[in-house]
């Protein structure tokens, strides 16, 4: 199982790293969603995938059932980060589109206010 | 161009309330099985969001008058209060507190200080996803 | 026990939120902006006096026991940095005030520096890995929100670049952090300095420790990952810019102190060597953009870059002098780098422009300006007695004693570089003939040069005064060198 969660993260970071050297904005962004899920499903592998039970006490459930609730804990907050991170990016690519009227990447360089 | 949107309305009107019981149903539920503020809030936010497309902005507006940066304000003042009241008796930060209560109607039941904590974390998702989809919505 | 350590954490929350019920009334925005700083501040002086009676100060959330819970720990370094860190917000906000203007005003600007303080402090007293994480998070949205504020044309589009790079190194981060927990199954820093020595897989556990120099190096802007820096802080208002100036890369340095003496100390000659030869590379590729620029932000921002890297030069020798001299610097660091980037920002208001070439002459008109700037340019630089001559000299020192007696070199060369530099921008600025300045009325101008001047009075007292300030930099010398101590305090509260 862990041999193919780390084929899925590893395919999950590949298409990241593809769209965020698009020159799209609204691809990067969507690529910036594919690597945090990347990260996400990381920790998720990282921290051990044994573990049958919820970790939560309950009857009949001896220890060596429970499934490592760090990970998880760790994983909810990470996602709820890049749930606000995201949404703050997609409100200020609408904003910069809305500004700048473009959307490529190319053409947000901006070098000319340096001198 | 405006569309034929009678079937989302009216199926919004009945929706949104499922939805909603549904939100409060897996906040309460939040202590001991999968639920919690976060989820609940973010329930709700997509009830408030469906009735944004069945109808429109102003309408829904009128609808639920909130400023959703202030309730995000309360949210966070509600769960930050909750963690310092544990200041107060000199434990750590954070340190929760739970009894047992019977209460009329429900019985037996356990109450927590860690369940406001969570309502705070309600308001904030809320507030926070309201703004948001309410900041791109507005400009059109 | 002891909640202390978390009122300058929770106290700016706490005020940021109130801040957020009222945005338009300006008055009372900054009033209460104003408290909450000056009582964070008022608490961290409190965390101050007790850290050093009794100290270091540990609590771990929720009536945890240590290693399970999230622990919050203030040892003398963070609580030295969060004392200068407030500071530093309370003279920026006075600055701001007059400066920052009525529609930034209203829109949160000052919650927004207040959820930056909470992160900053945060990150600065915890003691587990992955609130650092989340801390560092909360200063970035603070930070997002601030550097776009106002949303101008070239504020949107930096901070888009801002924006990305640190997502990027947000997710780098959650998968260092993975890989961490595989190998050692703790997060908590005391448990982790416990448990890294016993693990004998010392090659995997020294990438772990590299892609976390990278993650923090994103933050600190350490060379080659300090490209995104020079546009983005380019970007917002003079206020804004002396924060993050001071504040920012501050917490991935302190983020690279802490785990590099604390846990990451198992492959000592590869890692450290690793970190000794990119802060000098750091400091000469910020060298090269300080003297490349005409424009005074940029020179003060290549500057920031500079300063990162002769910390890290200090921490990479690991030994007594070397350590206390990064932890003298970084404090030093944060007050000089906020009064110069005020200055500096005295300077574009009085000129309309940033560019050195249209500058001149002003020595006639602003003389006690003029003089507090080279004050300012002087300890910067390092010269005796100011603030930044003691710390210097014991990173060099430390240089001397270590393996790194080249990098010491260079650090002593490059402080000239940095002293042209500065006094670059005084020559063009104050001498010369008179160029066309903007005329601002005495009052405005008197309040927004006091509160600089205060700080730079500040440097001045820190350098003159290093003497009865360096107890407390041996003291959170020791607690670094002696990972014991801390872990002690956290494990066995």
């Amino acid at each position: 199982m862990e041999i193919v969660m780390s084929v899925a993260i590893g395919l999950l970071f590949m298409a990241a790293v593809y769209l965020m050297l698009s020159k799209s904005l609204i691809r990067i962004i969507i690529g910036t969603g594919l690597l945090s899920h990347g990260a996400h499903l990381l920790l998720l592998t990282m921290g051990g995938l044994g573990g049958t039970a919820p970790p939560v006490v309950a009857d009949g459930v001896s220890v060596s059932d429970y499934a490592d609730p760090l990970p998880q804990a760790l994983i909810l907050t990470a996602i709820v980060i890049s749930f606000a991170v995201t949404s703050f990016f997609l409100v200020l690519a609408y904003r910069a589109y809305q500004e700048l009227g473009t959307d490529n990447m190319e053409l947000l360089r901006g070098t000319e206010d340096y001198e | 161009m405006r569309t034929n949107d009678v079937m989302l309305q009216t199926a919004t009107k009945v929706v949104t309330f499922i939805i909603l019981m549904f939100a409060v149903h897996i906040f309460f539920a939040g202590h001991y099985t999968p639920g919690g503020g976060f989820v609940g809030g973010l329930l709700t936010a997509s009830a408030i969001v469906l009735l944004m497309l069945a109808f429109d902005l102003p309408t829904v507006k009128k609808i639920v008058p909130i400023n959703y940066v202030v309730l995000t304000a309360v949210g966070l003042l509600i769960a930050i209060a909750t963690a310092s009241a544990s200041i107060v008796f000199d434990v750590p930060f954070f340190t929760h507190a739970y009894d047992y209560f019977d209460l009329p109607l429900f019985g037996k039941t356990s109450l927590h200080s860690a369940m406001l904590f969570d309502l705070g974390v309600y308001l904030v998702v809320v507030g926070v996803t309201m703004t948001i989809i309410q900041t791109i919505g507005e400009d059109e | 026990m002891s909640n202390l350590a978390l009122f300058p954490i929770v106290i700016p929350l706490i005020f940021a939120a109130v801040l957020m019920l009222f945005p338009k009334n300006v008055s009372m925005q900054r009033i209460v902006a104003i408290a909450g700083v000056s009582a964070t501040l008022v608490s961290a002086l409190f965390l101050f006096s007790k850290v050093s009676t009794d100290g270091i100060q540990a609590v771990t959330l929720g009536s945890w026991p240590a290693p399970f819970g999230i622990s919050m720990v203030s040892d003398m370094l963070s609580v030295l940095l969060v004392l200068s860190s407030t500071l530093v917000t309370l003279f920026v906000l006075f600055y701001s005030i007059p400066t920052i203007g009525v529609k930034r005003e209203q829109s949160y600007y000052y919650p927004a520096v207040l959820f930056l303080m909470t992160g900053v402090n945060g990150a600065f007293t915890t003691g587990d890995i992955f609130n650092l994480f989340v801390f560092i998070e909360v200063l970035l949205m603070a930070s997002y929100a601030l550097i776009v504020h106002g949303g101008e044309k070239p504020q949107l589009r930096e901070s888009i670049k801002y924006l990305l790079v640190n997502i990027i190194s947000s997710a780098l981060f959650v998968s260092a952090v993975a890989y961490l927990y595989s190998v050692t199954g703790t997060l908590n820093m005391a448990d982790l300095a416990v448990k890294i020595p016993e693990i004998e897989a010392v090659g995997i556990l020294t990438v772990i420790a590299v892609l976390f120099l990278v993650v923090f190096g994103f933050k600190a802007a350490i060379f080659p990952l300090y490209f995104w820096l020079p546009g983005s802080y380019f970007a917002p208002p003079m206020a804004i810019l002396a924060l993050f100036g001071a504040l920012l890369t501050k917490v991935g340095v302190y983020a690279i102190m802490r785990t590099y003496t604390l846990f990451f100390t198992m492959n000592i000659g590869f890692t450290h060597e690793l970190l000794a030869i990119i802060a000098i590379l750091t400091i000469l590729a910020g060298c090269i953009g300080a003297l490349a620029y005409f424009d005074v932000k940029k020179i003060i921002i290549y500057n920031i870059i500079i300063a990162v890297g002769v910390i890290l030069f200090g921490i990479s020798q690991m030994n007594a002098a070397g350590v206390e001299g990064s932890i003298f610097y970084l404090v030093h660091d944060m007050l000089i780098k906020a009064a110069l980037f005020l200055l500096v920002g005295i300077l574009t208001v009085i000129f309309g422009t940033s560019d050195l070439r249209k500058m001149g002459g002003l020595i006639k008109s602003y003389p006690l300006f003029g003089w507090t700037f080279l004050i300012a340019a002087f300890g910067l630089a390092g010269i005796p007695p100011l603030s930044g001559f003691p710390g210097k000299l014991l990173i060099v020192q430390g240089g001397f004693e270590g393996t790194h007696f080249w990098g010491s070199l260079v650090i002593l060369a490059t402080s000239l570089l940095v002293l042209l530099s500065v006094v670059r921008i005084f020559i063009y600025a104050f001498w010369g003939e008179p160029a066309k300045i903007v005329t601002i009325d005495r009052k405005h101008y008197l309040s927004i040069f006091v509160p600089t001047a205060i700080l730079v009075a500040l440097t001045v007292v820190l350098g003159a005064g290093a003497e009865l300030f360096m107890p407390f930099v041996s003291d959170a010398g020791e607690v670094l060198l002696n990972p014991s101590l801390y872990i002690d305090a956290v494990l066995k509260e």
